[in-house]
């Protein structure tokens, strides 16, 4: 959604651009083949990986937007517990569980796997370029999503290239 | 046995959940359900953190509304200091902190409305499903989708000019602020060129409330008829009874408006709310202890706030409230896409109160921080975009995180959504033979009402994939 801070650039944007599956508008399978995905966050879950492999089939050039995408941002900092002290933090231990006496946690064949780790996007598929941040600058975004639509090369300045 | 129907992913909220309905031969729902599908696990992996990370930690869980996270852990980490809660802070830090809030409130009502819910409203529920988004209603109505852009942005700018970034600013520090607002930023946001200044916001948020009521006097029935049922309803309140999203106590009311929950101290939040979890979501469902698990659940957010606040202490919201309320007879309102109305009533009330902070000289000098004495625990609380937001920490000696309690806004609002899902499911398919998008689509105007965030409530940063494809070649 920073991608929205772009603010009334997004009207350009609409000019050139057509938006296939987003969560923006209810297209919720993909209807062409795409020139370009964009990809927020990094694979927790069977369905991540799911998603981030079908986006990769449907799309030209696949970017890699924001730290967790990139290199599994602050979500990552699970990595280094066992998954089931994090399920049992947060549904057996909680100080507002305690009415839980059967020791119920989320285990429902709808619900996707959740992986041992949270990995980022390149671990699973080819990734083309990657937009830092987090939330990345909407500038850089911006000069991003203008450049590879041009497919001239633009100056980014310093401040607006940042990894924090 | 019938047919299972999976609506996956439901689009136009924030993060990600699907729907699965099962149908019987004669269109009978025989089980209706929002499955929330991301797990992340913050109150395990914050511990061992030092405490005072949390306020620019903990917001990472989201990007539509980390003001609030960032609000509610500095809250909690307030308390942790020493400094205590609300006004207790220094004049400075509390209105800095507010002028923050307001910016985010308007800027995620703003966000929700026209980008996320509009299109339903402007364009039919089963409109062509290519054309019902904000896209399209860009290249239907220009001046429109110009408004919300910049209707967003102003409230964006006012979180960059008190947190230092749009997202996962910086600016609320254990016990105050980090900086006080600049003469030239103020005078900006006060008396920028129109249409960028507060007294134009102010306008274009009463024009969008005119625009709601020439849409309600069109479309009465279907906003009174097409989810409603009783719930209880929970947020803070001004200790005088008047609306306040940043600070106050806790309030509820039940369907007939009586009060369950008595204006209780909000620091002790977990003697009456319990939360129970079921194996099909990783969403906990929250309920008010008293009245237990299948009777204590209730609705948070613009709507729960409408309901329990006595007055508005904004003028022109006042107003707003006062047709409300005639409106619904001096009851509360369960009529859930009467949400939209609440939502747009706050937009309001946040631009006046924006304009007030603005104009007080206590944001431009004053004391930042205050400190005393260390707590071993803290809990905060405010009213998100989304409906009360809980955020609570204990920690050791070495200052370092030993438990961590989060129930998010849109939690509060899962059994709520989920029954909105069964009444609407009901109605929509019973005798259907086929399943239409539009069928589908119903349901998922229900749950947009309660303008979810996913992503907070399982404190997940959702995977959100975004694609794009060529139209056109520019030159």
């Amino acid at each position: 959604m920073s991608l929205l801070d772009i603010d009334e650039r997004m009207l350009d944007l609409i000019e050139v651009v057509e938006f296939n599956k987003s969560p923006i508008n209810d297209i919720k399978k993909f209807t062409r083949k795409c020139d370009i995905g964009l990809i927020e966050g990094g694979c927790c879950n069977s369905e991540n990986v799911h998603v981030l492999k079908l986006f990769r089939e449907s799309c030209k050039i696949l970017v890699a937007v924001g730290e967790c995408a990139i290199m599994g941002g602050l979500p990552a900092m699970r990595n280094g517990i066992p998954l089931k002290e994090c399920i049992d933090e947060a549904y057996l231990n909680g100080i507002t569980v305690h009415a839980n006496v059967n020791k119920t946690v989320p285990n429902d064949p709808e619900l996707p796997v959740l992986l041992d780790k949270v990995y980022p996007c390149s671990a699973v598929v080819k990734i083309d370029y990657s937009i830092p941040g987090c939330p990345p600058h909407a500038d850089l975004l911006w000069a991003t999503l203008y450049a590879l639509v041009t497919g001239k090369e633009t100056e980014i300045p310093y401040e607006v290239f940042k990894y924090d | 046995m019938g047919q299972k129907i999976t609506i996956d992913p439901v689009t136009r909220v924030e993060g990600h959940g699907k729907v699965t309905l099962y149908v019987n031969n004669d269109g009978g729902i025989e089980q209706a359900r929002f499955h929330i599908v991301e797990f992340r696990g913050f109150e395990r992996f914050v511990q061992g953190r030092p405490f005072w990370e949390m306020p620019v930690l903990v917001q990472r869980l989201c990007g539509i509304c980390p003001v609030s996270h960032h609000l509610a852990a500095a809250k909690a980490v307030d308390v942790i200091v020493g400094a205590g809660s609300g006004d207790e802070l220094t004049p400075t830090a509390e209105k800095m902190r507010r002028l923050m809030h307001y910016g985010q409130i308007f800027q995620s009502h703003a966000l929700h409305f026209f980008y996320l819910a509009s299109p339903d409203l402007l364009f039919g529920i089963d409109a062509d499903p290519a054309k019902r988004n904000v896209l399209y209603l860009a290249q239907e109505n220009r001046d429109l989708a110009y408004r919300a852009i910049l209707m967003r942005k102003f409230g964006q700018e006012i979180i960059l000019a008190t947190a230092g970034k749009k997202i996962h600013g910086t600016g609320a520090i254990p016990g105050g602020i980090n900086k006080h607002l600049t003469i030239e930023e103020r005078d900006r946001f006060l008396h920028g060129n129109p249409p960028f200044n507060i007294d134009n916001m102010i306008q274009w948020s009463l024009d969008t409330l005119e625009f709601f009521h020439q849409y309600e006097q069109k479309h009465r029935d279907f906003l009174l008829t097409y989810v409603n049922f009783p719930s209880n309803y929970l947020s803070l309140v001004r200790k005088d009874g008047a609306m306040d999203l940043y600070h106050g106590v806790l309030r509820a009311v039940d369907a007939e408006g009586q009060k369950i929950l008595p204006d209780v101290d909000y620091h002790e939040y977990y003697k009456y709310i319990e939360e129970e979890v079921r194996s099909w979501s990783y969403m906990k469902f929250p309920y008010l202890k008293m009245l237990g698990q299948e009777r204590g659940w209730y609705t948070v957010g613009p709507l729960a706030r409408i309901n329990t606040a006595d007055f508005i202490d904004t003028p022109l919201a006042q107003k707003e409230l006062e047709l409300f309320r005639s409106f619904h007879g001096g009851k509360p309102c369960n009529h859930v896409m009467h949400t939209h109305w609440a939502r747009l009533i706050e937009i309001l009330h946040a631009a006046e109160k924006i304009k007030l902070l603005l104009e007080d000289p206590d944001l431009l000098s004053g004391e930042l921080v205050r400190e005393g004495n260390r707590q071993f625990e803290g809990v905060g609380l405010l009213e998100a975009p989304r409906g009360t937001l809980f955020h609570h920490y204990k920690i050791n000696e070495y200052d370092q995180i030993v438990q961590a309690n989060l129930i998010v806004s849109t939690t509060n609002n899962n059994q709520a959504m989920n029954n909105a899902v069964l009444q609407v499911a009901q109605r929509v398919f019973k005798g259907q033979k086929k399943v239409t998008e539009g069928m589908t689509n119903a349901i998922e105007v229900a749950i947009r009402a309660y303008n979810p965030c996913l992503s907070c409530a399982t404190h997940a940063l959702g995977q959100m994939p975004i694609d794009i494809e060529f139209v056109d070649v520019p030159r």
